[in-house]
Parts: C-alpha cells; structure tokens; sequence
C-alpha cells in the first residue's frame, strides 16, 4: 500500500475471487521475462563483477575468479564514505519527517473541509518533481553560493567566518538530500492520514484526552504505517544518491557518499570489481531494511 | 493552546511550501537570464532564451535524446505493465508472492546499483552502450511503478460492469475492449504520465548505460562544472509548466467531481 501513495487511488472495491486461467500466463510472462532479463541477471552479472580479479596479461582487463577479497579491500578502503552514507541519509530522512509529518497533517486532515485547496496543496507537494532534479539542486547550490544572498546574511552576523562557503560542508549536502526527498516522505504519510477517520479525535476528545494525548495515543499510531513508507522511500534513495554530495553541486571532497565511489570507481577509473562489490555490499543494507518492513507488513500489501 | 495550534499548522505549512518552491522559482526566472557564457549572475531581463531555445544546439539535441527515450520506454513499460497488474489482480497462479517481491525489489532498488548492475551485464554481454540500452534500462525502472499505478484502478472495478457485457453475448474479446479498457484507461494514462516523468528526470541509471549519449540531465550534470546554458533553465520551465497544467488540470476535476458526488450524496 505504501507504493500506491503516487496513484491517488481512493475507493479499492473487495477483490473479485480470483480465477486460474491460462490468459495469467499470457499476461504475466512478458514483464516477467523482462524483470529477470533486467533486474535478477544484472545483480547477478554484479555478483560475478564483484569477485573478478586483474588479468595478468592486459592490463586494465578483469577475468573472472572467487576474488573475494575484493569486498574486504572495499570495505577498508571507503568504510568511512559508507558510514557518512548511512547517516546523512539518516539524517535527512528525520528532517523530512519533521516537515513532511506536518505538510501532511495539514494536507489530510486541517484541509479536508476545503477539497479544492487540498487538490493544489497537494500539487505543491509534487511540483518539484516537474522541475528537474539536478537543476533544482544546483539553483540551491547558488542561492547558497558565496555571491548568493544567504551567505551575505549570515557573513554579516557573524555566523560565518571569511573564506567559508556553505557549500561543500555536510550541511548543504543534507539540506540538499532533505529538500529533494521531502515529496516521497509526504505522500505516503498523507495516503494513511487522508482515509483517518475524524470522529476518533472527537472520540479522544470526548473521553477528556488533551489535544496532545490525543495526538499520541490516536492519531500517531494510525498513521506509523505511512510514517514507516515514507522512511523507507526516503531513506533509500539517500542513501544512494550521489547528486547532492558531488563537487559540482552541494558538495565536496570531505562529503563523499558510496553512490558517488561507485560511480567514479565505474565509470572513471574503471575499477568494476570494487564498484560491484561496493554496489552490493550498499544493496544488502538497503534488503535488510526493506526485509524487516516486509516483515511487518507481508508480500500481499507490498504493492 | 487549541486555537494557537490551528493557527500553528498554517502558518507552519505554508512555510513549507514556500521552502518546496523556492528552487522552483529560481530556476524558471534564470530563464529570462540575460547571461552570457555562464547563468549564475542576474543581468537583466530578455525573452532571447525562449525564443531562440536551440541557439544552443547541444541542449536541444538532449532534449529530443530524453523525449523520444521517455516516449518508447513509456510504451514498453506501460504495455508490460498493464498486463502484469490485471493479471495480479484478477487472476489466480503459483508463485504469487515471488511475482510481487519481484514487482517491489526493483522499486527498493538504490538507483546506483540498478544503473551499475545493468551496466556490468551490458559489458559482460559486450552490448554497446547507447540509447537502446538507455531505452531498456528506463522500460524496467518505469514496469513497477506502472503495475503499482494500475493496479489499484483494476482493483477498484467494478467486476458487474463485465458481466453485464457477457450477459449480452460479448466475446472476451468485445468485452475487454469495449468494457475494460476503457474503464481502465485513466489509469493508464496516470501511470504513462509517472513513466514519462520518471524517464525524462532520471540521470543516475542513464549516466551508468548512455555510453556517448547525452540526455537532458546528462547534459545538465556535465555542464554543471563549466555553467549552464540559460536555454536549460527555458526546457526545464517549459517542462514544467505543461506538467503542472496537467496535473491541475486533473486534480481539480477530481475534486469537483468529488463536490459533486458529495452533494448528490
């Protein structure tokens, strides 16, 4: 159910009982087929990139051996970007929550009586996804730059000293992850909080429960399974991204993220086997995370 | 305490959507940029960069790259996907939850390593890179989204509407078309619009697979070092613009449907 929070599906008739039919088949095999061609073969492709080793003869090649000393190489060497990964993902996705809980609060419930405000508070929440993704982040990169406004202010309070920048530093690269995932934590929050029904907050009322009681004991707990979607779909594009924390954007040399040793490791050097095993050492944490919430929440409601 | 929350919740929100779209509205006025070589400083107001867009040839080579990218990549993932989410939906067959782990691991997937994984298979099977495996890599991105947008309106109808049409000696064939497509179609095109967003944004998939390709956002990030064309800014905003006008377009009839209903009710 945490998925559908993009389809603004609101009524789901009970599901007709189903039927065994050849025409399954026929329906399903395609986008299968192409699901194992194009999701299941590349992480295996990533598991045998991952354990090759140098060939002798040419220099630069990679043939295929049981090198899995490859991983350990890996994890010694970027052990300290795959931490700042994992946290300033964490980060963001709690300052996301801090802002998206609220928006969709106000969205889902303060909003309900008035549909047509809701319609376009709701268009406001999306509306970054229709701007692209690397141009609004580098309009944040010079808002904040060292000619932008805001380094003016805060050089003239005093908060920022001479030659310091905003950009490049952990903040900016965290500001820029919060800004750009604040949508995939809104919506989903918004998807459970919409369907609340009101009339337990006039119950929580009625039985002498201050707002914030109410609040806690009621409301909140009703809407941790949008809450627990909103972290995942937060938190796991975060962690992998490498956009805000380049040079060329919000950050720096001392900001690296594993998305961006993966991609120079790639595409760059050439290294394959470290970018394949750095690729899967990040999808095992990623499959634990998603494992623990497919836990609690089984196969059938995943999508 | 109660009406200085009520207040609170406002006041609070609405700083929040200032904050969503302060980027936004930067870049769309760096399109009226007066800027030379680099849109960085603000020189004055023109309208040059929206009429004359392909001045800069390079930016709109790209963007034709991600458009006809976007427009097959849809086609493919929507048809695929379609048949997936009815078939979850309507019909009964083994391996149900391998099938929906498969749907949703794609989804969970950081972009890294679907863009680096395809990429190692591609080279592994020496496929040139280029806008074919850009094409391919976006189809699978798209395919779960799609299942997951149609599904929840396959879901929703109402199965009577079929049967009414096999009471009147429709085919299958009659009856799928003249019934279920049709009842289906706004959910199509909800989840080809998602698809089409969602390929015409991507760079980090794209980057792994376009070999010497350039896309919208590929350009965008390798011009990022040297400063971008204002004539970016002006395809972004025009983007923009059609997507928001879209999506306006069809929340505000839901919504006065809703009204409607609402009122009838």
């Amino acid at each position: 159910m945490a998925f559908t929070a993009f389809s603004s599906s609101t009524a789901v008739v009970e599901p007709v009982a189903r039927r065994k039919s050849p025409i399954a088949l026929f329906l399903l095999l395609p986008g299968i087929f192409y699901l194992i061609l194009f999701f299941v073969t590349p992480l295996i492709s990533l598991v045998i990139t991952s354990l090759q080793e140098p060939d002798p003869l040419i220099f630069g090649q990679f043939q295929n051996a049981f090198n899995w000393q490859n991983y350990v190489v890996v994890l010694e060497t970027y052990w300290q970007q795959a931490i700042r990964s994992a946290g300033y993902a964490a980060l963001a996705t709690l300052f996301a929550l801090l802002i998206g809980f609220p928006l969709a609060y106000f969205i889902g419930i303060t909003l309900r009586p008035y549909p047509l405000l809701q319609a376009l508070a709701l268009v406001l929440v999306i509306a970054p996804f229709f701007i692209s993704f690397l141009l609004r982040t580098l309009a944040w990169k010079q808002i904040f730059s060292t000619e932008g406004p805001v380094s003016g202010i805060l050089s003239s309070l005093g908060v920022l000293g001479p030659g310091e920048a905003i950009t490049g530093t952990a903040f900016s690269v965290i500001f820029g992850l919060t800004y750009n995932f604040i949508p995939f934590m809104t919506l989903p929050i918004y998807a459970t909080l919409e369907r609340f029904d009101l009339r337990l907050i006039e119950a929580g009322n009625d039985l002498y429960g201050s707002p914030a009681t109410t609040f806690r004991t009621v409301t909140l707990p009703l809407s941790a399974a949008g809450v627990m979607s909103g972290t995942l779909l937060t938190f796991i594009p975060a962690a992998g991204d490498y956009i805000n924390a380049s040079r060329e954007f919000l950050g720096s040399a001392d900001t690296t993220m594993i998305g961006n040793v993966i991609e120079t490791n790639f595409l760059v050097l050439q290294n394959f086997p470290a970018a394949a095993a750095l690729s899967l050492v990040l999808m095992a944490f990623i499959l634990i995370l998603v494992s623990l919430y497919v836990k609690r929440s089984g196969t059938e409601e995943l999508l | 305490m109660k009406g200085f929350g009520k207040y609170a919740i406002w006041v609070y929100s609405a700083m929040a959507f200032v904050f969503l779209l302060i980027p936004i509205v930067y870049t769309i006025i760096f399109s009226f940029n007066d800027a030379r070589r680099t849109n960085i400083i603000w020189r004055g107001f023109t309208f040059d960069n929206w009429l004359n867009v392909c001045d800069a040839q390079t930016v709109c080579q790209a963007f034709g790259n991600s458009v006809l990218i976007g427009v097959v990549a849809t086609l493919l993932a929507t048809t695929l996907g379609t048949m997936i989410a009815i078939a979850l939906v309507r019909y009964r067959f083994r391996f149900r939850n391998t099938t929906t782990l498969l749907i949703f691991l794609p989804m969970t997937t950081p972009e890294v390593v679907l863009g680096a994984g395809l990429a190692a298979q591609f080279l592994q099977a020496g496929v040139p890179k280029g806008l074919g495996t850009i094409i391919l890599a976006h189809t699978l991105f798209c395919l779960s989204f799609v299942v997951v947008t149609v599904r929840a309106r396959v879901a929703s109808l109402d199965p009577a509407l079929e049967e009414a049409g096999r009471d009147l000696y429709g085919n299958p064939r009659q009856v799928f078309w003249r019934i279920t497509f049709p009842m289906l179609l706004p959910g199509i095109v909800a989840a080809a619009l998602l698809s089409f967003a969602l390929s015409f944004d991507d760079f980090i998939i794209t980057n792994f697979n376009r070999g010497a390709e350039v896309t919208f956002p590929s350009f965008v990030y390798t011009a990022a070092a040297r400063g971008i064309p204002a004539e970016a800014n002006v395809i972004a905003s025009a983007v923009f613009f059609l997507a928001i006008i879209l999506v306006l377009a069809s929340q505000f009839s839901a919504a006065a449907r809703r009204r409607k209903l609402a009122k009838q009710g």
